[in-house]
């Protein structure tokens, strides 16, 4: 019947093409009109940047439908599994990204790898353009000896521990050494230490996991050492994180004021953030504290502080050789200024003991597809502004488009750029035209696979699992950190 | 008293109106967090500062002591001009931040206000005329904190924790890219424009 309608229309001059019949379909009057086609748009991560590119395309276009596929069976990336418990105001973005997903022509398919369950190829076959926006899941790696003795972990892998991510639950920190040492000075390792160092009673309304909350109550840490390869003025940790560190309750920070000679003259023509920064610092190594804060330090049981230009040579073995035991540092100072100073030995060493290492380096992409081109060297997909180099109808955001580092407002700038830069080849005609079935077509191969997606309404069912189960012990949400039960809870 | 809605070309007016400054009435329209946060804040809540994860408020406290207003009428219009030279006008009560004007009326300005107004981002940034800071509490550390993540930096105020005052006039504008690695973007212009007092 509606076939016959179309015959009539002006514009059946158009190509027909098999109709698909998956109830989220537009009419088919208007799969045959290019005026009114549906652009269907795939993006590929549900963290920040794809929800934020996700929401760019169907903001700024009236008609477009995107599918978000994610690994996990459930969504959110990083705002998920990367922000501390106790920073719950961050992920406040959750409620935009709902809206979002919720919207009648959004839809979100959890617990579907892309690259394994389903190609990049076989997702452009299917919509007119695809947004990879997965992110960065591995970490930069140490690259020194002894970095596999027990004891050593990625700053990344704890962070997912304490947050729920499945791959990390089996982590079993050992927290029974007093000192821990982590390795580079950006928000994670701020982040670390704090959960490290942070009275446990103020863990315990937080999301934080049942079992690192347990292990944690039990931790014997009493320092943390947040060593950097640089100086003061390249930490890379931003203000309001070394701020909450330095009013941390029941510690004392630990920095060497001779670390900070020449500083005050060195800011003064630096840009404002840096320089307050910097001036923070000083202000903690070298300043006074009033009467209240000094005593409030000298009562404090556990310290953390900042040991710069020192580099990672080696972790050191117990003298069983079944742990590690310290780590080995050289001693550094720098060659030019800024940013782009760099550290070059000086020839001396110095041994810091330490039960617990926890490498802080950064996070790297990985590349998700053979038929994806990506630069090992930068960790990133090769892109132009958000256009896959040499990959038409390709596209890329966040992360994996400029390099791990940046806030979510920095995610959220950069995926309205690679939506706008999508639409407009969308605009000019460089994508592919005529109608595609999206994630019909998908469905069909998932299936054949025997791979169960995750819709945004079976997130929901195990969100309010979640809430329910953190209400009776006061906590926002207990989460849920076994993919098997979630599908279970799903019914499958 | 107070006529909604009459609106004044700021240009024209260069000082605040005299007489007593006018106390903030409760803070109204505030933003909800996803259910039961801690420290998110429910709609209508009142004047606690409330700002989310335990953070020390950043509310400006009021230093003036004129008697309060109460009445519902006094609403305050907002142009704001975007980047395309637009312009989008909206109406708040007095004591709603300019954040909450934002929300309310959907204001058409991408991204503004990820962190729903509780100090943990700074995609809700405005830049006021220079005399404008004379009129307002000194900015607050946190504050501080987040605007350094902002782009091209110049004396700017936070929108999740800048009110007005409704003897004031205001010429703020609203830049929100926080890009800090590219080149500079338009930026988005607010005006406030006064109804008209006494």
């Amino acid at each position: 019947m509606a076939l016959r309608c179309s015959c009539r229309r002006p514009w059946s001059a158009w190509p027909r093409t098999r109709p698909s019949f998956a109830k989220s379909t537009p009419s088919l009057r208007r799969q045959f009109s290019t005026q009114e086609m549906t652009p269907q748009i795939c993006v590929v991560g549900s963290g920040p940047a794809g929800f934020y590119t996700a929401q760019h395309v169907l903001k700024h276009h009236a008609k477009a439908h995107v599918d978000i596929y994610e690994r996990q069976p459930v969504p959110f990336g990083l705002v998920r599994f990367g922000v501390a418990p106790d920073h719950p105001e961050v992920k406040n973005v959750i409620n935009t990204f709902t809206q979002t997903a919720r919207s009648p022509r959004c839809a979100f398919w959890g617990n579907v790898a892309v690259g394994r369950d389903v190609t990049v190829a076989e997702l452009r076959e299917a919509y007119h353009a695809v947004v990879l926006s997965y992110g960065a899941e591995d970490h930069q790696t140490l690259g020194v000896q002894g970095e596999q003795l027990p004891g050593v972990l990625s700053a990344r892998a704890f962070v997912g521990w304490y947050n729920g991510l499945p791959e990390n639950q089996a982590l079993a920190p050992d927290l029974s050494c007093d000192t821990a040492v982590i390795l580079g000075q950006g928000n994670v390792a701020l982040d670390v230490a704090r959960i490290l160092l942070t009275p446990v009673e103020h863990l315990e309304r937080t999301d934080i996991t049942k079992a690192a909350l347990e292990t944690l109550r039990q931790s014997q840490v009493k320092t943390v050492w947040i060593v950097g390869r640089r100086g003061p003025l390249q930490v890379a940790f931003t203000i309001k994180e070394l701020r909450e560190m330095i009013q941390l309750p029941g510690t004392r920070p630990l920095l060497d004021p001779a670390d900070f000679l020449g500083l005050q003259d060195r800011i003064k023509e630096v840009p404002r953030p840096r320089k307050r920064l910097a001036e923070l610092l000083l202000r903690t190594a070298t300043g006074q504290p009033g009467q209240a804060e000094a005593d409030r330090r000298a009562r404090a049981p556990r310290a953390w502080g900042l040991r710069f230009f020192r580099s990672p040579q080696q972790v050191l073995p117990s003298p069983d050789g079944q742990r590690a035991a310290g780590v080995r540092l050289a001693v550094t100072r720098l060659e030019g200024t800024g940013e782009a100073a760099r550290a070059v030995p000086t020839g001396d060493m110095e041994d810091l003991p330490c039960g617990l290492v926890l490498s802080s380096l950064g996070y790297r992409s990985r590349p998700i597809d053979p038929s994806v081109p990506f630069d090992p060297k930068l960790g990133i997909i090769p892109n132009t502004e958000g256009r896959v180099v040499d990959a038409p109808g390709l596209y890329c955001s966040g992360w994996v488009k400029r390099g791990p580092t940046g806030v979510i407002a920095t995610t959220m700038t950069d995926s309205f750029l690679t939506g706008q830069t999508l639409l407009q080849d969308l605009q000019a005609g460089l994508l592919p035209s005529g109608p595609r079935s999206g994630y019909v077509a998908i469905q069909a191969l998932l299936d054949s696979r025997g791979v169960w997606p995750v819709s945004f309404s079976d997130w929901e069912k195990l969100d309010a699992e979640e809430v329910s189960r953190g209400q009776s012990v006061g906590k926002p949400r207990e989460k849920l950190v076994d993919p098997q039960e979630m599908l279970r809870l799903l019914g499958h | 008293m107070a006529a909604a809605g009459c609106t004044r070309l700021l240009r024209a007016v260069s000082a605040p109106l005299g007489g007593p400054a006018r106390r903030w009435l409760l803070l109204a329209g505030s933003r909800a967090g996803a259910g039961g946060l801690p420290g998110s804040r429910g709609p209508g809540s009142s004047a606690e500062a409330g700002l989310g994860g335990g953070r020390a408020g950043a509310r400006r406290p009021l230093s003036q002591s004129a008697p309060a207003r109460s009445s519902s009428e006094d609403k305050v219009t907002v142009n704001f001009i975007n980047r395309d030279g637009e312009t989008l006008t909206a109406k708040g009560k007095v004591g709603d931040s300019l954040l909450d004007v934002v929300i309310e009326n959907n204001l058409d300005i991408d991204g503004f206000g990820a962190c729903e107004g509780t100090l943990a981002c700074s995609t809700c940034h405005l830049i006021f005329e220079e005399h404008i800071y004379d009129k307002l509490q000194p900015v607050t550390d946190e504050e501080n904190d987040m605007l350094d993540l902002a782009y091209g930096l110049t004396d700017r105020l936070l929108s999740c924790v800048a009110h007005w005052n409704l003897v004031l006039y205001f010429w703020v504008i609203d830049e929100y890219f926080v890009d800090t690695l590219t080149k500079p973007r338009p930026a988005f212009h607010t005006s406030l424009n006064q109804g008209e007092f006494d």
